[in-house]
């Protein structure tokens, strides 16, 4: 009896009128963990019921306690008939079971019923003792912490990061179970709140155990989601990045001994040699034969798609190879020979970060973003009660991503994530991260080529620049890239154009600002069923994928940037249609090459009138790349570059960018489109579809003035937030009509309805002028056959504009270089078996991956589904063209390094002193009753220090109707739900002690309505991390030097 | 084609004050798009008419959800729902509360009944206020006055803390309340050149003297009602005129004191047998219900209109109605000193607020 939890109900206020005939309520209160029940008395013929009950108490194991939820309800007593219920409170317990977190939960709870909303609140207590006992054989996690936030937490110093953990739990939904035929819709909502809210738990309380045996003590950058699959079951599915984390002691400087040495940090059990030396060497070699045959032939042709699955077991060959080692190529085969005994290492098989954010200097070069998608029938799962069928499906697709990722000359991916969309029987299984290298300081022993490349530069390669330069072999390219020697430091070779699914590194040199940049496409499908739908889906996506990226490369250029951050694919299936949205923060890096411009063409060239249509074209396209450029603060030292001459005497190239799926590539160099002295990108006028392409690359509209955009954490070149911050949520579902859409009708029926979002959220804030709406997450859905439905969760935050243009310049450079350092303290969990790296040299084409682990996978492959692979960033990569664009800028280098530095602290602390000014008259609002919390889908509030992470918050509402009309229609329904949401999110925060809700996000919002019969049904599911902060003041920041200073010191000795 | 579903839900809750008073006034959803696009908000915002539209959607639904809340507006203080900034709740509150002073004006000391209510297209439509704002007015005195009907203590203090109202919209909820329970007469022809002000003035100025709250602040209603000892006892002012050597008396102090001191004076020591007369009739009557209902209309007909027939300016009325109070405590034989002060000190004060055009 590991545990004890204590429940007090205290009161309750603004109850509904329960008795019509008195106009009051006799209420009383459940309180349920578990299968025991308690109650209080009832408090007659009041609204506002003062119970001031007793502890109810109950004794249960701390697996339970992970799990249950403790469920409150509020009932009407009525002597003669049924009691009446009035709503219920779900309190989740985890947050009281980590010492660290919050202590007690305590404070007023909406009542929320799930027909009627929220109904009064209630006052409750909730405390739990804990009784420890480490040694027995553990089922719970009790104490790991969860987090959210993709990046490491702001009060704590990563000791280790061990790597992924994923886990999936399945269950019948309720609502299609037989009895929900005879019950009533409120029972069948709240047997599916229930059951969700124990598998969420379930699932956290085995990651928990994941971490546990990995040495770990926490999760960052979790990501739950639910897949809701109809009849085959109910998902609830979770991947994360398990890390050892030490908590920094806020005010004063920390104990900086006990985390001196990384490879001392607690959690080495897992590796019990932490071995780093040249051993590893030789298999890197082998690595990349590996890698270089099957997988790099697979996803560089899309027309051997279908084939691809053939080749999944090769593929499962290398990729299990490398458990264990999170992120080294070298891995692969010792691992191999391990596997049979050794299962607990399988968790690490691949090399995932969750984190999207991470220490200056550890992210070391991004090689480019790796994706992978599959198209599964649902209806085929032999055992859909069971998760492995599933487990499978997710291991083919994380395979695939690592392959990618190696071919990309990467050893591991960041910024990883996982999504499904989901259509009757079908479903897309999506995954996406960005290959990386990591920083080579803890995994000196990595693959011989990155190694050799990594030495190089090892000591000085600036951290402004450094990530961009290529990962991957100059010579022995993956895909044909354009590379020109980096321009910041000019050392190393760098891509002309670098995509990511990562936060811009702080440090990164940009020139000007960023901007939102989004992808929109639908594609009509014939209605199938079962393997012709699924095979329809599947040879739509690459296609789909290939024009989004089209898309985003030309709005790049029109915008005169060069990098993308944050990239966001989604790709949502409907019955008659596809839908894709990317979304990314485009960039002007400084350290790549400047973007050509976009260059016309038509195909007939002798035609006149034509000619004169591009030609007006072409000026259009000219004048918005040069007011682009304006806007953005975009003016690279370009003319300079020219003068000097390019250090690498290489023939300009130029290509085009085919309409046309087919690789026509011998009619490239035929044609002569150069575009002044500028290498353009060439854009081919052959049919009304590319008129139409061109027009509505012209149509996105800017933000308007005092406006900035983007979709990662912050803006890159904005530095003086202010602190006003107005989180919101925003859904429109638009109805086609019945008419023959087109897919040029549909494409602009969908931009309209992006674009019109975006100037609604202009509108709407525009009292925060000067502002930034910052990581705007779009989601898109086809809940019915003739509705798309797009979701947008964002913060619009306030910036200082006086100070806009330049980076601070006051700040002590010092401290920012300390900051660095401190947070290189960061090493991965790298060690290997060292009796592993002994035998790993022997076999290399072993046939053992073939053994029973792997069969039944394959196997599911064959029945179960039709795999498409649409990775092919690769493939993509390989049409586009390119500009060069060298020379060398003494002048402006200095000036840009010592801007990163600075850039490098801003983002680390981001108000500095004196601009917490208005913060505190927001604090005065603080004095009403109802403590004021705000929410954030970014990891910080600016202008305040987060002090202590209270737990995770992670809640799942449904609310039904059958009076739609009365509510207000559908808007009317859906605003208040959401409303509610927010108030019920706030309250568990404020319960916890809390005063801001970071990284919160909206996972789900499940829309279905049905206007004829005055019903509407919504599911919704959102998360984050409930915390404390405080007003960052001048004082605060000072020790934080001088502890920043002292680790600095350890952080060098801890690396040798 | 067509949007099915638009909604924002911002943390904070976005409130447009331009939106809210457009609501309040009862204005559609499009037709508050055509006023906020006259007003060149779309000019300084380079937005479309479906920005605009989407964005009234939002507010007007937000205003519907907040509308219970603010019916007892202490909840809106301590509900989960909406996170409004406190000082942006003051706003919502007092901007419910406000009305029309053309609606009141119809309204003032009518029951707040059904029957009024049924009546209000009327009144809608002579005062070209809407009927759905004319609606949320007359809710809001019935629930005003429901509310402090049954509340101890003065009434201007429970209206401000039941209703979280500002000073000045407690005192004229006050005046509404008093008007409405004593069901003084505003609506007739001569009246009608009276503001709400001078009423809710008059009200301010019986509510303090003339109630029973003005001797005893712990009785229910006690700002409501006239003080009816106080009533029986203006029935003894009546010997100033029954008593014909005390009238002359008076009549002779106020004449010495006002001669040459004005242009009207002819006419004042003409008529002041009549308007003496009309002014304590007024006093001695005041026992009947009926003629509660008609001080305002007596007031105007026995004393004001007279007067004004007789030019007199707003200065003669002041130094005529000083020295005619005045000289009261100069006669021997009168003994009612203090009843007349608490009777005259409203009236003079009344009389100078509703003497104008």
């Amino acid at each position: 009896m590991p545990g004890k939890l204590k429940a007090k109900i205290v009161a309750g206020r603004h109850l509904p009128v329960m008795d019509r005939a008195s106009d009051l309520t006799d209420a009383f209160v459940e309180v349920k963990f578990g299968n025991t029940t308690f109650k209080t008395d009832v408090c007659p013929k009041s609204l506002n019921p003062q119970w001031n009950s007793e502890w109810f108490k109950f004794e249960v194991d701390d697996e339970d306690l992970q799990d249950e939820p403790l469920q409150i309800t509020v009932l009407d007593h009525d002597t003669y008939s049924a009691n009446d219920a009035i709503g219920k409170v779900y309190i989740d317990i985890d947050p009281l079971l980590c010492s660290e977190a919050a202590s007690v939960i305590s404070g007023w709870f909406p009542i929320y019923d799930t027909i009627h909303g929220i109904r009064g609140e209630i006052n409750v207590l909730v405390k739990v003792e804990l009784f420890n006992d480490l040694n027995r054989f553990r089922q719970s996690s009790c104490g790991v912490k969860f987090f959210c936030t993709t990046s490491i937490p702001r009060c704590y110093r990563a000791a280790m990061v061990h790597g992924f953990v994923e886990e999936l739990v399945v269950n019948e939904d309720p609502e299609y179970q037989w009895i929900d035929r005879i019950r009533t819709p409120r029972a069948s909502n709240e047997a599916r709140q229930r059951l969700i809210s124990l598998m969420s738990g379930e699932l956290q309380r085995k990651i928990g155990l994941k971490v546990l045996e990995m040495g770990g003590n926490a999760v960052v950058g979790y990501l739950q989601c639910f897949d809701l699959e109809g009849e085959s079951g109910l998902v609830v599915r979770a991947i994360g990045t398990a890390c050892t984390l030490d908590k920094l002691s806020s005010g004063s400087a920390p104990n900086t001994n006990t985390h001196v040495h990384p490879n001392t940090a607690p959690a080495s059990n897992a590796c019990n040699s932490p071995s780093k030396d040249g051993k590893e060497s030789p298999l890197a070699h082998g690595c990349r034969s590996t890698h270089n045959s099957p997988v790099h032939s697979a996803c560089s042709s899309q027309r051997l798609s279908q084939n691809f699955s053939v080749s999944v077991p090769t593929l499962i060959f290398t990729g299990m190879g490398s458990g264990g080692s999170a992120g080294k190529e070298a891995g692969p085969l010792k691992t191999l020979l391990r596997q049979q005994t050794q299962t607990a290492l399988e968790q690490r098989e691949f090399p995932f970060f969750t984190l999207t954010s991470f220490p200056p200097g550890f992210l070391v070069h991004v090689g480019g973003v790796v994706s992978a998608r599959s198209v599964k029938l649902l209806d085929r799962i032999h055992n859909p009660d069971e998760p492995e069928t599933r487990d499978a499906w997710w291991e083919e697709i994380r395979q695939e991503i690592k392959s990618h990722a190696k071919a990309l000359g990467c050893h591991a991916v960041v910024g990883y994530s996982e999504s499904t969309s989901i259509c009757e029987e079908v479903c897309i299984l999506s995954a996406s991260g960005t290959a990386a290298i990591l920083n080579p300081r803890y995994m000196r022993e990595g693959c011989l080529d990155i190694g050799s490349t990594d030495h190089r530069f090892e000591e000085p390669s600036p951290p402004s620049c450094g990530f961009c330069h290529i990962p991957y072999d100059e010579l022995n390219m993956p895909f044909p890239a354009q590379l020109t020697y980096c321009y910041h430091c000019r050392r190393q070779k760098v891509p002309d154009v670098l995509f990511t699914t990562i936060d811009m590194p702080p440090e990164a040199a940009v020139t000007g600002k960023g901007c939102l940049i989004q992808a929109r496409l639908c594609r009509l499908k014939k209605k199938a069923q079962g393997e012709v739908n699924a095979t329809a889906i599947s040879n739509l996506l690459p296609f789909m994928e290939y024009e989004l990226h089209t898309q985003l490369m030309n709005k790049l250029k029109l915008r005169s940037m060069n990098a993308l951050f944050g990239l966001h694919i989604q790709i949502s299936v409907g019955e008659n249609m596809l839908l894709g949205l990317a979304s990314a923060t485009g960039v002007y890096l400084t350290a790549l090459p400047a973007p050509g411009g976009i260059q016309i063409a038509g195909k007939t060239p002798g035609d006149l009138s034509n000619e004169h249509h591009i030609l007006t074209i072409q000026k259009r396209i000219n004048d918005t790349i040069t007011k682009n450029k304006e806007l953005y603060q975009i003016n690279p030292p370009e003319l300079t570059e020219e003068v000097v001459g390019s250090p690498i005497p290489e023939p300009r190239q130029r290509s085009r960018l085919f309409r046309s799926h087919s690789e026509s590539s011998d009619e490239l160099s035929e044609l002569d489109l150069s575009h002044g002295k500028k290498d353009a990108f060439v854009l081919e006028i052959d049919d009304t579809d590319a008129v139409e392409d061109i027009h509505s690359l012209l149509t996105d509209a800017p933000p308007p003035t005092g406006f900035y955009s983007c979709n990662t954490e912050i803006m890159p070149g904005i530095y003086n937030w202010t602190t006003g911050v107005q989180m919101f949520t925003s859904v429109r579902v638009f109805r086609l009509s019945n008419a023959n859409l087109t897919n040029q009708g549909l494409n602009k029926i969908f931009t309209d309805l992006c674009e019109n979002l975006l100037k609604s959220f202009y509108f709407k804030l525009r009292s925060m002028i000067p502002c930034c709406l910052c990581h705007l997450n779009f989601t898109v859905a086809v809940p019915e056959e003739e509705l798309i439905q797009v979701a947008v969760t964002a913060v619009a935050m306030t910036f200082d504009k006086d100070q806009t243009q330049e980076k601070p310049a006051d700040k002590p450079v010092t401290k920012g270089c300390s900051e660095t350092e401190e947070q290189l303290q960061f090493p991965l969990e790298l060690c290997a078996d060292s009796s592993s790296i002994t035998t790993q040299t022997s076999s290399k084409i072993s046939g053992v991956p073939e053994s029973t682990n792997v069969s039944p996978r394959a196997a599911s492959v064959d029945y179960g589904s039709f795999a498409d692979r649409c990775s092919t960033w690769l493939e993509l990569l390989r049409l586009k063209a390119h500009t060069i664009r060298r020379g060398s800028v003494k002048t402006s280098r200095r000036t840009q390094s010592l801007a990163h530095s600075v850039s490098s602290l801003e983002r680390s602390s981001p108000l500095p002193e004196g601009r917490s000014r208005s913060l505190r008259s927001n604090r005065s609002f603080g004095g009403s009753s109802v403590p004021v919390v705000k929410m954030t889908p970014l990891s910080f509030l600016p202008g305040t220090r987060i002090i202590k992470y209270l737990g995770i918050i992670n809640m799942f509402f449904i609310r039904e109707t059958t009076s739609l009309r009365e509510e207000g229609g559908v808007s009317g329904f859906l605003h208040s739900f959401i409303a509610e949401v927010f108030a019920m999110v706030r309250a568990h925060v404020a319960a916890l002690g809390g005063n801001a809700v970071v990284s919160y996000s909206m996972k789900e919002c499940v829309l279905m309505e049905n206007p004829n019969k005055n019903q509407a049904q919504c599911l919704i599911n959102v998360s984050g991390d409930a915390v404390i902060c405080v007003i960052e003041t001048d004082q605060e920041s000072m020790p934080s030097t001088i502890n920043v200073v002292q680790t600095c010191s350890s952080g060098a000795d801890g690396a040798t | 084609m067509a949007v099915e579903l638009d909604v924002f839900v911002g943390n904070t809750t976005i409130m447009d004050e331009e939106v809210y008073q457009l609501w309040l006034d009862g204005y559609t959803v499009n037709d508050a798009v055509k006023v906020r696009m006259e007003g060149g908000v779309l000019e300084e915002f380079e937005a479309s008419a479906d920005v605009l539209l989407s964005d009234t959607m939002d507010q007007y639904r937000t205003f519907q959800m907040c509308e219970r809340l603010l019916h007892s507006p202490a909840k809106l203080a301590n509900q989960l729902l909406f996170q409004i900034p406190p000082h942006r709740q003051a706003i919502l509150i007092e901007r419910y509360y406000a009305f029309d002073d053309a609606f009141v004006r119809e309204v003032l000391g009518k029951k707040l009944s059904k029957g009024t209510k049924k009546d209000l297209d009327d009144i809608s439509a002579k005062t070209s206020v809407t009927l759905k704002s004319c609606r949320r007015q007359f809710d809001n005195f019935k629930r005003v006055f429901k509310v402090v009907e049954e509340l101890k203590g003065p009434l201007v203090e429970n209206i401000r803390q039941h209703f979280l109202l500002s000073d000045k919209l407690a005192r004229d909820y006050a005046a509404i309340v008093f008007f409405a329970n004593n069901r003084f007469e505003t609506g007739k022809r001569k009246l009608q050149y009276l503001t709400f002000q001078d009423f809710a003035f008059c009200a301010g100025q019986l509510i303090n003297s003339w109630t029973i709250g003005a001797v005893d602040n712990m009785v229910e209603d006690m700002d409501v009602d006239l003080d009816k000892e106080f009533l029986q006892e203006l029935k003894e002012l009546k010997i100033l005129i029954t008593d014909k050597d005390l009238l002359d008396q008076h009549k002779s102090l106020v004449c010495t004191a006002l001669r040459g001191k004005t242009k009207a004076f002819n006419e004042m020591e003409a008529n002041f047998k009549n308007l003496s007369r009309g002014l304590v009739n007024i006093a001695a009557k005041l026992t009947n219900t009926k003629d509660v209902r008609d001080f305002f209309i007596d007031l105007v007909e026995k004393f004001i209109e007279p007067c004004r027939s007789d030019r007199w300016t707003a200065s003669d009325m002041r130094l005529y109605l000083t020295h005619y109070t005045n000289s009261a405590h100069i006669l021997d034989t009168f003994k009612h000193q203090v009843v007349w002060d608490r009777y005259m000190g409203v009236i003079k004060s009344c009389i100078f607020k509703m003497y104008h055009d």
